[in-house]
């Protein structure tokens, strides 16, 4: 494979007069578990959302699987895709939240087929036999009836996983999955994440959870003030970092 | 911990002028009672005579059409200009609060007689080419505009600006992070908008629009200046000619009652099949009397 699954070039945001990336180059490989660290505000939630075009990007490029992220360009012009084109391309990026946002109205399973069904047009048949087996796969076969607040929050974040997963993703983001979590039920979730990265599936992660970086994360990444401050293999990095803001900031979390 | 202790003996609170402001009002109240069966100006076999006189149910029903189209048509138009209000779409927007201050900004009734005199300003209504083009068809505007459909436009139209705000407190009250959640999974704004986010701001939007539809019930009395026959008229032609006016206006008052509380029931029910998936345990339903005694308003 020779196109890379993201492909960031020089991608800048600002919110009015704030420079929230600053020129970011990334490539994400097919396959690829790349996590992303870094101080509040150094624009990491940021890049994320650009990568399924929940923000604009103001300037540089963002391919997914070759595909230009928000745009179609034609010559060298870029033209904006209608927001019904945005939605379709969204179908194939898994988002997970830090607050987990599941609809609070439906319950697990509902909230689970309600994108398989409203949005790919699976029958209801299958898409819940499919998401039975996904409830499954993240350990809640039982409570396909609940509804979100009768869950725990690492019970509900394995639910938003599912729910992620049942549109059958070719890439799955994760915004800081564990951060909203009691110490004690960031395990689960995490056990989840580590299988996924088993079977394959493309994940960029935003986490605070070292541990998982180096041991299932394949590259690392250390963001600081919209810019990308060093970039390589999770052990080298959370080990012998080059960088003086990566020692910096690594002694304050480790 | 509790091992070995005693049961504690709680002394509740004593609340002794509850015992005698209770005791004083039910007194009051009592006598208030008496009176209002013991008096005979207050005509009470003349209302049961007139409850389910023709007239008075012909009245009875107009009243309830007019309720339940003029809500609807109030709540699919608030939907909309909510909507609009919310849209990104600057003239949209401008719009629909062009519309809300104009129909909030004049009386219910101005607006009525308005709108069954509208053949004086435009006597054919048509649709056609804009600014002088061929026209398609047309009519004659005093064959549209009927009492019925004048009274249905004025409070119809009228409702719509105040259900706006409703339904825009409702939309505002659903968290950012539900829209979010459900464009990633790749669904359309208008999908997003039904299936996720009106569901959840239904919590917020029902208990008004309960207060709006009971309020719209005596509301519509107001038609009477357009000549359109409901209950108060029906009660009003009736005692104008046997002249029994407190009995009559107790009969139409009995009605409105029950249908308030028929309204209140229903308005119970609604909330109950949306608060799912709310609150932890469902909660517990307060009691029909208790229901019925407060007002539709109070906060789920
Ligand atoms: N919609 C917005 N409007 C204005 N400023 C924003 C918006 N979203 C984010 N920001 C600002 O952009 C900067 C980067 O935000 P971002 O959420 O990407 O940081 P982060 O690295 O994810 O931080 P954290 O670890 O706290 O989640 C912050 O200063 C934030 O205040
Ligand atoms: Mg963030």
């Amino acid at each position: 494979m020779t196109e890379p699954m993201v492909r960031a070039e020089g991608v800048c945001k600002s919110y009015g007069r704030l420079e929230v990336l600053r020129g970011i180059d990334l490539e994400v490989a097919h396959g690829e578990v790349m996590c992303v660290i870094g101080p509040s505000g150094s624009g990491k939630s940021t890049f994320l959302r650009c990568i399924n075009h929940l923000e604009k990007v103001d300037a540089g490029r963002l391919y997914v699987d070759g595909d230009l992220v928000g745009y179609r360009q034609r010559g060298d012009r870029l033209h904006e895709l209608r927001e019904d084109e945005v939605a379709h391309k969204r179908r194939s990026i898994g988002m997970v939240f830090q607050r987990f946002n599941l609809f609070p109205h439906m319950t697990a399973l509902e909230n689970i087929t309600e994108a398989p069904v409203g949005v790919l047009g699976r029958p209801k048949a299958s898409a819940r036999a499919h998401a039975l087996d996904l409830l499954d796969q993240v350990g809640l076969g039982d409570k396909a009836a609940a509804y979100p607040n009768q869950l725990s929050g690492g019970q509900q974040q394995r639910v938003a996983i599912a729910r992620a997963l049942a549109m059958e993703p070719k890439l799955m983001l994760f915004d800081e999955p564990t951060s909203a979590l009691d110490p004690e039920l960031v395990g689960d979730v995490l056990e989840v994440m580590r299988k996924l990265a088993e079977q394959g599936m493309t994940m960029v992660v935003v986490t605070h959870e070292m541990g998982f970086a180096r041991e299932v994360g394949d590259s690392l990444v250390f963001m600081d003030e919209g810019v990308v401050v060093e970039h390589g293999n999770p052990r080298d990095v959370l080990g012998n970092p080059q960088e003086e803001r990566t020692q910096a900031f690594l002694s304050k979390v480790l | 911990m509790t091992q070995g202790h005693a049961p504690q003996k709680v002394v509740p609170v004593r609340h002794p002028w509850r015992w005698v402001t209770g005791a004083i009002l039910a007194v009051l109240i009592a006598q208030a009672a008496t009176s209002v069966v013991t008096n005979d100006n207050f005509g009470w076999p003349v209302v049961w005579d007139y409850l389910f006189d023709p007239r008075v149910l012909q009245g009875l029903q107009n009243t309830l059409i007019l309720t339940v189209l003029s809500m609807v048509i109030g709540v699919v138009g608030g939907i909309l200009l909510a909507v609009m209000r919310l849209s990104g779409n600057p003239i949209a927007a401008g719009l629909a609060s062009a519309y809300i201050w104009l129909f909030r900004g004049t009386p219910l009734i101005t607006q009525l007689i308005f709108w069954f005199y509208i053949a004086a300003l435009y006597p054919r209504i048509g649709l056609g080419v804009p600014f002088g083009g061929p026209e398609f068809v047309s009519w004659d505007t005093n064959t549209l505009i009927t009492q019925f459909s004048a009274a249905l436009l004025g409070l119809g139209l009228n409702e719509a600006a105040y259900m706006a705000e409703i339904v825009r407190s409702g939309i505002q009250s659903v968290d950012e992070g539900q829209t979010e959640a459900a464009s990633a999974l790749g669904m359309t704004r208008g999908r997003i908008l039904r299936r996720i986010v009106l569901p959840q701001a239904m919590r917020v939007i029902i208990p008004p629009t309960g207060n709006q539809t009971i309020s719209m019930l005596k509301t519509t009395s107001l038609v009477i200046v357009i000549g359109y026959y409901e209950l108060m008229v029906a009660a009003g032609q009736i005692y104008a000619r046997n002249f029994q006016t407190i009995p009559l206006l107790i009969t139409a008052a009995l009605w409105y009652l029950a249908l308030t509380s028929v309204l209140t029931l229903v308005q119970t029910q609604i909330e109950r099949r949306y608060s799912r998936g709310m609150s932890r345990s469902s909660k517990a339903s307060r009691g029909l009397v208790n229901r019925l005694l407060t007002s539709g308003s109070d906060q789920v």
